[in-house]
Order: C-alpha cells, then structure tokens, then sequence
C-alpha cells in the first residue's frame, strides 16, 4: 500500500519503507476476470488490456492461461506477478509429471497451492499483487474458485475480480442457475463484460475467452465492440 | 481485492525510445538523451529509458550473461533469451530499479521480435513497442500509422519519424536520431541530426544568426 502522506512518530515499530523487501505498488495491471460454472464445465473471460496507471498502454495482453490437464489460470492486477506465478506453476505440473504415477494435479490442488503461495507472501508484506481465479474440470467434477492478493479463498459456482466483484456479481448472482447451457453461459458472461466495458475506466473492447469442457479446452479471441 | 493504483505509473523517464518489426527483422530507434541501442549480443540490441545506471547495470549484467551463454549453447543468443534475462533481473529486483527496456534482436529460429520490459518487469512480446517519456506523444500516431509487414526503409523511416514527433514535443528528448537495423544480414548502425529531420508545427527553418535573415534579399521578421 502506498501511504504517500503517513507520518511515522520516532519510536516508530513500523520501520521505513526501504528496511523490508515488498512490492510496494503494481504497475502494469490487468482487470477484472469472470467465470462461471455451466452445464459442461467453466467459461472464464477478461479483456485483453494492460494499463499502465491510466493509461491503456497494452491491448493484448493475456490475463489468463490454462496449465496441466485440468485447470486454467486467470488473474488481475500486476502482469509481472501474473507471469511469476505461471513459472511456479509450471514447476509444480513438472514435479507432478516426474512422479508418473497416472495421477495429475486438479484444479482443488493447485488452488490450494495458489492461496498457500499468496497467504504466506502476504505475511512478509510482499504480496503478490493479483486476484486470481482458478477453474478447471478434473474426472467430470468441476472446480471453480478464486484467491486475492491477501489469501482470501473461496469456491463457488460463479467469481469475479477487480470490478467484477461490484459490477459482475450482481448480475451472476442474479442469473446464474445450475446447468446452463453454452450459449446461456456465454450470454451471460458477455452482459457482465459489457457492462464492464461501460463503467471500468481500464477495460478494453477485446475479449479473450476460455471454455474448460469435460473432456477438451478451447479458447477464443474474440474482438467486440 | 484491488487497492489503491499506483500513483506514481507514468514515470518521466526522459527520452524517447522504439521497437518495430518488419518483414525482415528489428529497427530500434531513439533520440540522443539516452545511449541509444546498447549492444548485447551480435544480433541483440536493446533501448534504455529511465534510471541511467538501473538501465547500465542491467544491460551490463545481461551482456555478460549472454557471453557465458553463447559460449555454453555454442551459436548466437536469441532475442527471447536476453529478453527473459532482463526480466528476470527487472523483475527481481523491483523495488529497487527503475527502467524500462525494450530488447530487439533477430535469430534463425525467430526471425525479428521486440520484447518490451517496463517497470514492474512484465515481459511483453509485441510487433512494435515504445517507451520513455517522449512514447506519451506516439501513442496515436502508432495506432493511426502503424502497419504490418513494411520494408526495411519503410520501417527506418517510420521509426525516424516518430522519434522525430517526440523530440518536437518532449522536453525530455531531444538532440539526434539513432536507429539500428537488425536482420539476417547484420546490423545496421544510422544517425539522424536535426537538421536532416523535417519540420513540424509551428518550427522554422534552422538559421545561422538573424544577420544572415537580415542581410538576405527579403528579410521577413516573425516568418511564422
């Protein structure tokens, strides 16, 4: 956090801010991601801006990525922290694979690794500074939850980010029902990045999406207006 | 859970620096408030802005990185590699540096790619990138002129010219334009003073002094 005007009295316990090694303030950053569960598995979007403060300095830029067999990986906030974690993933599905049992990491697993990663980070007053949501499909069982930059962890049917969480939810909450169909799924994701669109000053007007099936993964770029 | 955002983001770092692609390889441009395209590796050039020594020390530490690689992979560095390597460091190192990079390079593998590293080390592949303070004016130009698959000159001439654009309106750039061409074939080192440049608004040609103005055939005071 950025206490530009804090004053520390002398016999401070804080310390100063150049004592501890923390991320201090992000920069280039990503917003919000949605996701929801539907009849066949996940459908997760966000748009493909990175701002840089208030400008919007990058316009393609993919905030979410899918890893192992069975989960994908969507996160705002810092695009370099976004990128680190992806290398720890990538060295968790290696190890997973050496073992060659037949078993593989699901999505419950690797988030559970994210929040213990994200907890632990913010302890040392070095966050992470994403809010990821992590969703995938492992033996017909689907998965979907989320983790922000302090280890705050939850599952559920349907998470945003960022804006998402105040403008997203509402609708979702609304909406969302138990075995949506693909394209009810897909309606309802867009209305929620619609409205983003109009209200979030750092959305941008392209889309990339994933689609987490029971037996495959797809994911699209789409360009909306 | 989004705190508040960075308050400090549009950092001036003064200069201006470019990237582009073009059927072919790399042009890296930028004016003279900086060290221009600081060589790497063989066919690894990269741009610096913001902090003079975070910008020196980084491209130093990569360079010699690089050289050990070299040595151990036995042919040349590809851009990827020294682009990640900056990464690493600019990432690593956050709190304490302040630069942002953009690495050009050509390899067989590849062929030409730009790789921009701001601040905060974000790693990003793009088919033209800019940065220092001076970019802030070329945002629209590049959305509005900016192509895919140009020639060579065509690449030069545009990276010419929107290094120019920024110098005319940046305070924080200024002097000569330099560019480096990167391709197949080599690389290519050129240089642009003032005086080679063309004109924007509200300048005027270049005088000696107001003698030579008032001693010629029809002196017209305040030629705006």
């Amino acid at each position: 956090m950025n206490f530009m005007a804090l004053k520390q009295p002398e016999n401070s316990l804080l310390g100063s801010e150049s004592d501890s090694q923390r991320t201090l303030y992000p920069y280039v950053t990503g917003t919000s991601v949605a996701a929801l569960e539907y009849k066949d598995g996940i459908l997760m979007a966000a748009d493909m801006g990175g701002s840089y403060g208030s400008t919007l300095r990058y316009k393609s830029v993919e905030q979410m990525k899918p890893f192992g067999k069975h989960s994908l990986l969507g996160a705002s906030g810092e695009i370099s922290d976004f990128q680190e974690i992806l290398h720890y993933l990538d060295e968790l599905i290696l190890y997973d694979n050496m073992w060659d049992d037949g078993n593989s990491l699901g999505p419950k697993e690797v988030h559970n690794y994210l929040t213990r990663v994200m907890y632990n980070r913010r302890n040392k007053f070095n966050p992470l500074w994403n809010s990821l949501v992590l969703g995938g499909v492992k033996n017909g069982n689907k998965y979907l939850g989320t983790v922000s930059m302090i280890g705050v962890n939850f599952e559920d049917n349907h998470v945003a980010t960022g804006f998402g969480n105040h403008l997203a939810r509402p609708i979702l909450r609304q909406e969302w029902h138990e075995n949506l169909s693909f394209e009810d799924g897909v309606k309802l994701l867009e209305k929620c990045m619609h409205v983003l669109l109009y209200r979030d000053r750092s959305a941008v007007n392209k889309l990339q999406v994933h689609i987490f099936l029971y037996t495959c993964r797809l994911h699209l770029l789409d360009k909306s207006s | 859970m989004d705190l508040e955002m960075n308050l400090n983001a549009s950092h001036s770092m003064g200069t201006t620096i470019i990237g582009v692609t073009y059927n072919g390889g790399v042009v890296l441009g930028a004016d003279s408030r900086t060290s221009t395209g600081m060589y790497l590796t063989d066919n690894v050039y990269v741009c610096r802005s913001g902090s003079a020594a975070d910008s020196q020390i980084v491209s130093d530490y990569v360079r010699y990185f690089l050289h050990q690689h070299t040595i151990q992979l036995g042919q040349s560095a590809t851009s990827k590699v020294a682009a990640n390597l900056i990464r690493l460091l600019s990432y690593n190192n956050k709190n304490m540096l302040e630069t942002g990079l953009i690495v050009g390079g050509w390899d067989k593998y590849e062929g030409g790619k730009i790789y921009a590293i701001p601040l905060g080390g974000t790693l990003i592949e793009q088919p033209f990138a800019i940065g220092g303070s001076g970019s802030s004016y070329l945002y629209g130009f590049f959305d509005q002129a900016w192509k895919e698959g140009m020639t060579k000159d065509e690449a030069e001439q545009f990276v010419v010219k929107a290094v120019s654009l920024a110098i005319a309106r940046d305070g924080a750039s200024g002097g000569v334009v330099r560019t480096v061409i990167i391709n197949s074939e080599g690389v290519t080192r050129n240089f642009y003073p003032s005086d080679k440049l063309q004109l924007w608004h509200e300048e005027l040609e270049p005088q000696n002094s107001l003698l030579d103005l008032l001693n010629s055939s029809s002196p017209e005071p305040m030629n705006i």
